[in-house]
């Protein structure tokens, strides 16, 4: 588990919200570009778990967002939202809607606020989801067990490896 | 695993500690040491009934152990009952950090290319 990387800590400040922190040994303005850029976040967003099939980013306050990712044999889950607040470089609000059939909605979709804060070089990334209800809180967090593959294995030593 | 998320029962671990009164009586006993029951009513400011009620439910899952000394019934913390919550928790960072190895690697490559247009804006070769 130990990377010379930072390590997310998720924390749950609230029974409506998920806290994830995490720091990256980059300037802001990149860690904003990585995270708004579709062919960027094609790289990084599927993680281990398959492969990004589609990425959408309408970057602009009312513009859409929408993401496709395959797994497994030939099943694919996409998220989409929208975008709320802009603030380029420090922080972006969104709507995150799952598209699975069975998961409710909800009249108000979960709220995301990303912010990108630099220091010394480094930033510090916070995503707060903001679920408006315990109970979907809950069942974000359990879809992230639900889908969790457990590997151990690091994504970024086997890229490393592959580079070597 | 997966089974453990599907089977949400009034007395799983993660039933239990939804309860604000129940985490307050877990992070009392959270220090390891043993607490009677009176020694809870007091901390919590609660009706006996009402602490008994919780502890029970605590009970039920295994998050906390009792043994009767005497007259007093001591109750202690069990952290393995509470471990399914833990691991819920990590597998749901398990899967951001898994994001976010790969955007280390997505920037790694973003800070250099950016080293390298600089390097060329100087007219270096």
């Amino acid at each position: 588990m130990a990377t010379s990387s930072g390590t997310a800590i998720i924390t749950l400040p609230s029974d409506e919200e998920i806290l994830i922190t995490r720091h990256f040994d980059a300037p802001k303005h990149l860690v904003y570009r990585a995270w708004t850029t579709p062919e960027l976040v094609t790289r990084w967003w599927a993680g281990h778990r398959g492969t990004m099939t589609s990425v959408e980013i309408d970057l602009r306050v009312g513009g859409r967002w929408r993401y496709v990712m395959a797994h497994g044999e030939g099943s694919e889950i996409a998220f989409h939202g929208d975008f709320r607040e802009i603030v380029p470089n420090e922080r972006i609000v969104t709507t995150e809607v799952f598209e699975m059939p069975g998961v409710d909605e909800g009249p108000e979709p979960p709220l995301n606020v990303v912010t990108f804060t630099e220091v010394g070089g480094r930033t510090r990334l916070e995503l707060l989801v903001q679920t408006g209800t315990k109970e979907l809180r809950d069942t974000i967090l359990e879809s992230g067990m639900e889908g969790g593959m457990q590997e151990q294995m690091d994504l970024l030593e086997a890229l490393a490896q592959s580079l070597a | 695993m997966r089974s453990m998320a599907r089977a949400a029962t009034t007395t799983d671990a993660f039933n239990a500690v939804a309860e604000p009164r129940r985490r307050q009586i877990l992070d009392l006993l959270a220090g390891g040491e043993e607490h009677a029951v009176n020694d809870l009513v007091q901390r919590l400011g609660l009706a006996q009934p009402q602490v008994s009620k919780h502890l029970r439910v605590l009970r039920e899952v295994g998050a906390v152990d009792v043994r009767d000394v005497g007259r007093q019934r001591l109750y202690r913390l069990n952290g393995q009952a509470l471990k399914p919550i833990h691991d819920w928790v990590s597998s749901y960072a398990h899967t951001w950090s898994e994001r976010f190895e790969a955007l280390d690697t997505v920037l790694e490559d973003l800070k250099q290319s950016e080293a390298a247009q600089k390097e060329h804006g100087h007219g270096h070769q």
